[in-house]
C-alpha cells in the first residue's frame, strides 16, 4: 500500500541516490563528503532514537559508542589488521559489550540519576581515551589504513563509500522500524508510556531496556567504524559530552519516536551548522540560543510537519 | 613517596573537594527543590573566573575584583533564570538538559569572542602568594589554605542558613512540597530566583577561586561539572550534607589517585605497564567509585527524597 | 486462593497495615471497604506487589508471593486495575488490550514480526473489547476516551491477562450514575467466572456484588463476613459513619 509516507521516503532516497552524479557534474564534490557525514551520523542518531525516543532512556552518553567503534577500527589498523571484515564486527561487538556493562548498572536507576550516570561513564571513557598515549592521547591518531573489504568496496572511493553509507543508513532505519513494532518494541514502548501499568500486566521493564540499550550501542559502534574511515582520524573528542548532546539534538529536532525523525534531525542540525560555520567563526554563539529556542518552542520536532508521527 | 607528600596531596584533595562542594551545593539544591537539571551551572563557574580576572585587572584591587565578580555572577545567574529557566520548570528533564546544553554552547563561545580561546592568567595579590610551613616540614601554598578556609566557612554558613533561618526553612519545605508552599502564600517564583541566585554565587565563588590554580579558559566549567554530577549521585539529590560528603570523598580519591596510583601500581606490576595503566585507571577511579555506590545505594548516600 | 496473614506495614509512626489476616476463596467476590485513611491503598499495594510488608505473608494459590515484585505476581495470574486511571494514553484502545494479551503470552523477546497486526494478539483483544462494549472505540487513542470508558478499559486490560484473581481498586471512581450502573452490570457478569477483590467506596456496588465484605479501619481489619452481617455490625456502623443501610 503506497501511502503518503512511503512516497516521501522514496523521493528522499531518490534525491540521495542522485546526489553524487549531480554533485560531480556540477563540480561540487564537497557535497558528497558533507552528506556522507550526515548519513553516517544519522545511523548514530537512529540508534539513539531507539532508546531515547521509543524507550524513554535519556542517555547522555551515547557518543561513547561512536568512539568505541572508531577506536576499534583505528587500533586494529594500527596493529596491521586492516580487514574490514574483522574490524567492523569487532567494533560492533566491543560497543555492545560496553553498552551491556554500562547499561546493567545505569538502567537500575532512573530520572536525573540515569542522565548523570550515563554522562559520567562516557566521560570516564573519554578520559581513558585521552590517557592512552600510545594511541595519540588527547590529539588522537590517524587511521593507518582504511578498512579493506577484499575488493568488494573501496572506501577510498568517495562515491562508493557514500553509497555504502546510504545503504547502511537505510538498513538501520528499516531495522529499528521492525524492532519498535515487534513484540519487543511494544513492550519497550509500553514501559516508556506507563511504567507502573506495564509492571502490573506482567512485564519487567529492565531486561527490555537493557537489550535495547545494547542494540543501540552496537548500532552506534557501526556508525563509529564508518566515521573513522570517513574522517581518517580518530580523537577522544568523538566521545565527548558535546558529541552526546549533539546526538540528542539530532533525535529531538527531528521528532522522537518516529522513523524518519532522527534522519531529518541529523540533516537539519548538521546543515544548520554548515550554514552557520560559513557565516562566522563563533557559530556556536548563534547555535546555542537556536537550540534553546527550539526546545522551548518547538516540541514536536520537524517530522511532525510532514506527517503525524507514530511508529 | 613520603608521608609529607601523602599529607600534602591529602590537603590538595580536600581543597579540590571543597571546590566541588561549592558547585555541588548549589546544583543539588536546584535539583532537589526546583527539580531542574541545569547544565549551565558550569558556565557560571567559568563566568566567575573570567569576571574575577577582568575586574581585578580593571580595578587593580584583588578584593574589589572578587566582590564584583561574585556580584556579576549572581546577576548573570538570575538573568539566565528569568530568561531561560523559567520556561523549563514544568518541562521534563530531557528538555532541561537540551536547553541548558544550548546555553553552554552560547556561553563558551561568548567568552571566546570576548577573551579569545586561550587560557587567561589569573593573578594573585602578594598577601595570598607564598607558603606556610606544615607540621610535616614541607611548604604548602597559602592560597590553597585560603581556599580550604573559605570553603569550610561557606559550608558552615550554608548549614546555618538552611537549618536555622526562615529562608532555609522555606527552601527545605519547597523541596518536599512546593505546591503547598505556594499555597501558603509564599512567592515561589521569588524563592526559586533566590535559590538559583545563591547557587550561581556559589558556582562563581568556586570559579574565581579556581582561576589561579587551574586554567581559566572556555570550557573549564564542563570539566568540573561532570565531576560535580558524580558528587551529587554519590551524595544524593537535594542533600547539602550529601554534597559535602560526596565532594570530599571525590576530591580526595581523585587527587590521591592521580598522585599515587601509578607509583603504587609500579611496585606491584612492571613499571612500563604501570606507566600506561596508572593514569588511565586514576582517571577512571571516581567513576568506578560512583558505580559501586550506586550498586549499593541507588539513590545516593543521603538522598533527600524518599 | 489468596491468604494473607499478619500483614504489617509501618511508615514512621503510622501503622498503615496492622497485622491484617485476610482470605479470598476461589470464585468469590470479596469487597474491602473502609473510611478514607484506613490504609486501603497500602493494603492493595502489598497485595499487588508494589509495597513490601514489614512482616506477614501473602500466599496466592498455595505459593508464598510475599517477596515477589508486581510483574511476577501478574504473571502468576494476579491482575489489577488502578484507582487513578492508568492506561496507555498514546496507544489505541485495541493496542492497550493487545499489550496485556502479549504480556500474558510469555516473554516478548521477539524482534521482527509486526505485533500491531499479529492475530494472536489482536483477535483475543477484539473479543475482550466486544465483551466490554468498547469495540466501537477500538481505534481511539486511550487518552481521548471519556472517563467512564477509560475505567472500562482498565478492567479490560486486567481481564486480558487471563487472571486467576482480579484486584479492582475503586473501579467506580469518578463515575456518574449511568456509568456506574453499567460498570456494576459489567462486574456482575464477571462474578461467575472470576475471583475478585473489590475495593470500593460505592456502597451500592459493594452490597450488590460482594459475597463477603471486610472492613478496614486505621490499618486493622475490624470485621469480615456476609453483607447482612456487616450491615448489622455495631462497630462497623460506628467507624464508618454515613454508611447507607
Amino acid at each position: 500500500m503506497i501511502t503518503r509516507r512511503i512516497l516521501l521516503w522514496i523521493m528522499f532516497v531518490l534525491v540521495l541516490v542522485a546526489l553524487p552524479p549531480l554533485a560531480t557534474a556540477l563540480g561540487q564534490t564537497y557535497y558528497i563528503d558533507l552528506v556522507r557525514r550526515v548519513l553516517i551520523l544519522s545511523i548514530a542518531a537512529i540508534s539513539l532514537n531507539l532508546i531515547l525516543g521509543y524507550g524513554g532512556l535519556v542517555s547522555f552518553g551515547h557518543a561513547a559508542y561512536l568512539g568505541i567503534g572508531a577506536y576499534s577500527v583505528g587500533i586494529m589498523a594500527f596493529y596491521g589488521a586492516a580487514s574490514g571484515w574483522l574490524q567492523w564486527p569487532l567494533a560492533v561487538a566491543a560497543s555492545a559489550l560496553v553498552a551491556l556493562a554500562i547499561g546493567a548498572v545505569s538502567i537500575r536507576t532512573s530520572g536525573i540519576y540515569f542522565i548523570m550516570i550515563t554522562l559520567a561513564f562516557t566521560q570516564m571513557l573519554y578520559y581513558l581515551g585521552i590517557s592512552l598515549a600510545e594511541f595519540g592521547g588527547d590529539d588522537g591518531m590517524r587511521l593507518k589504513a582504511r578498512s579493506q573489504f577484499s575488493g568488494l568496496v573501496d572506501l577510498g572511493d568517495p562515491v562508493a563509500f557514500y553509497y555504502l553509507a546510504l545503504l547502511l543508513m537505510l538498513l538501520s532505519v528499516f531495522l529499528v522500524y521492525r524492532i519498535v513494532n515487534s513484540r519487543f518494541g511494544m513492550a519497550l514502548r509500553a514501559a516508556k508510556s506507563n511504567d507502573p501499568r506495564t509492571r502490573a500486566i506482567g512485564f519487567s521493564p529492565y531486561p527490555y531496556r537493557l537489550a535495547a540499550f545494547v542494540i543501540a550501542g552496537a548500532m552506534c559502534g557501526l556508525a563509529g567504524a564508518l566515521y573513522a574511515n570517513h574522517t581518517n582520524y580518530i580523537t577522544p573528542g568523538l566521545m565527548s559530552w558535546q558529541q552526546s548532546g549533539d546526538l540528542m539534538f539530532m533525535v529531538i529536532l527531528g521528532g522522537m519516536a518516529s522513523t524518519a525523525g532522527p534522519v531529518i534531525g541529523t540533516f537539519a542540525l548538521l546543515l544548520v551548522e554548515e550554514v552557520l560555520k560559513g557565516w562566522t567563526e563563533y557559530w556556536q554563539v548563534v547555535l546555542g540560543p537556536l537550540l534553546v529556542l527550539s526546545v522551548i518552542f518547538f516540541k514536536r520536532g520537524l517530522a511532525g510537519m510532514f506527517y503525524k508521527p507514530d511508529a | 613517596m613520603t608521608w609529607a607528600l601523602v599529607f600534602e596531596q591529602l590537603l590538595n584533595g580536600l581543597q579540590y573537594g571543597v571546590m566541588l562542594f561549592l558547585m555541588a551545593a548549589g546544583l543539588t539544591l536546584v535539583l532537589g527543590i526546583m527539580n531542574m537539571v541545569n547544565l549551565a551551572h558550569g558556565s557560571l563557574y567559568m563566568v566567575g573566573a573570567y569576571l574575577a580576572v577582568a575586574f581585578t585587572g580593571w580595578t587593580g584591587n584583588y578584593v574589589a575584583g572578587v566582590a564584583l565578580a561574585l556580584l556579576g555572577t549572581l546577576l548573570v545567574g538570575m538573568a539566565i533564570e528569568v530568561v531561560t529557566l523559567r520556561a523549563l520548570y514544568n518541562r521534563d528533564h530531557l528538555d532541561q538538559v537540551l536547553a541548558t546544553f544550548g546555553l553552554i554552547l552560547f556561553f563558551n563561545e561568548l567568552i571566546s569572542m570576548i577573551w579569545g580561546r586561550g587560557a587567561q592568567y589569573a593573578a594573585l595579590p602578594a598577601w595570598l602568594q607564598g607558603h606556610i610551613e606544615l607540621f610535616t616540614g614541607s611548604r604548602y601554598p597559602i592560597y590553597r589554605v585560603a581556599i580550604l578556609i573559605v570553603g569550610l566557612l561557606t559550608a558552615v554558613l550554608l548549614w546555618y542558613v538552611v537549618t536555622r533561618t526562615r529562608l532555609g526553612m522555606l527552601v527545605r519545605a519547597g523541596a518536599s512540597n512546593r505546591t503547598m508552599v505556594a499555597a501558603l502564600g509564599v512567592n515561589i517564583k521569588l524563592l526559586y530566583t533566590v535559590v538559583f541566585g545563591l547557587g550561581a554565587a556559589l558556582a562563581g565563588l568556586a570559579g574565581l577561586m579556581a582561576g589561579p590554580i587551574y586554567a581559566v579558559q572556555p570550557g573549564m566549567g564542563e570539566l568540573i561539572l561532570i565531576q560535580v554530577f558524580v558528587v551529587i549521585v554519590i551524595g544524593g539529590i537535594g542533600s547539602v550534607r550529601g554534597a559535602l560528603v560526596g565532594a570530599i570523598v571525590v576530591g580526595v580519591v581523585d587527587t590521591m589517585g592521580r598522585a599515587f596510583l601509578k607509583p603504587l601500581l609500579a611496585s606491584v606490576i612492571s613499571p612500563p605497564a604501570a606507566e600506561a595503566a596508572g593514569p588511565a585507571l586514576a582517571s577512571m577511579l571516581i567513576y568506578l567509585l560512583m558505580a559501586v555506590v550506586l550498586a549499593v545505594r541507588p539513590a545516593g548516600l543521603f538522598s533527600a527524597r524518599g | 486462593m489468596l491468604e494473607v496473614r499478619g500483614l504489617t506495614k509501618q511508615f514512621g509512626a503510622l501503622r498503615a497495615s496492622d497485622g491484617i489476616d485476610f482470605d479470598v476463596a476461589e470464585g468469590e467476590t470479596h469487597a474491602v471497604i473502609g473510611p478514607n485513611g484506613a490504609g486501603k491503598t497500602t493494603f492493595i499495594g502489598q497485595l499487588a506487589g508494589n509495597l513490601r510488608p514489614d512482616s506477614g505473608t501473602v500466599r496466592f494459590a498455595g505459593a508464598d508471593i510475599t517477596a515477589f515484585p508486581a510483574p511476577r505476581r501478574a504473571r502468576l495470574g494476579l491482575a489489577r486495575s488502578f484507582q487513578i486511571t492508568s492506561v496507555y494514553p498514546d496507544f489505541s484502545v485495541l493496542q492497550n488490550v493487545a499489550l496485556a494479551i502479549q504480556a500474558h503470552a510469555g516473554h516478548s523477546f521477539r524482534f521482527w514480526r509486526d505485533a500491531r497486526s499479529d492475530p494472536a494478539l489482536i483477535e483475543p483483544a477484539k473479543k475482550i473489547l466486544n465483551d466490554l462494549g468498547l469495540a466501537e472505540r477500538s481505534q481511539v487513542l486511550a487518552g481521548n476516551l471519556a472517563h467512564g470508558e477509560q475505567r472500562q478499559l482498565e478492567v479490560a486490560i486486567a481481564l486480558a491477562t487471563a487472571p486467576r484473581l482480579l484486584l479492582l481498586d475503586e473501579p467506580m471512581a469518578g463515575m456518574g450514575i449511568e456509568e456506574s450502573r453499567r460498570m456494576i452490570a459489567l462486574l456482575a457478569s464477571l462474578k461467575r467466572r472470576h475471583t475478585i477483590i473489590l475495593v470500593e467506596h460505592d456502597m451500592d456496588a459493594v452490597f450488590r456484588l460482594a459475597d463477603r465484605i471486610s472492613v478496614l479501619v486505621y490499618g486493622r481489619l475490624i470485621a469480615s463476613g456476609t453483607p447482612e452481617k456487616i450491615r448489622a455490625n455495631e462497630e462497623v456502623r460506628r467507624a464508618y459513619l454515613g454508611m447507607e443501610a
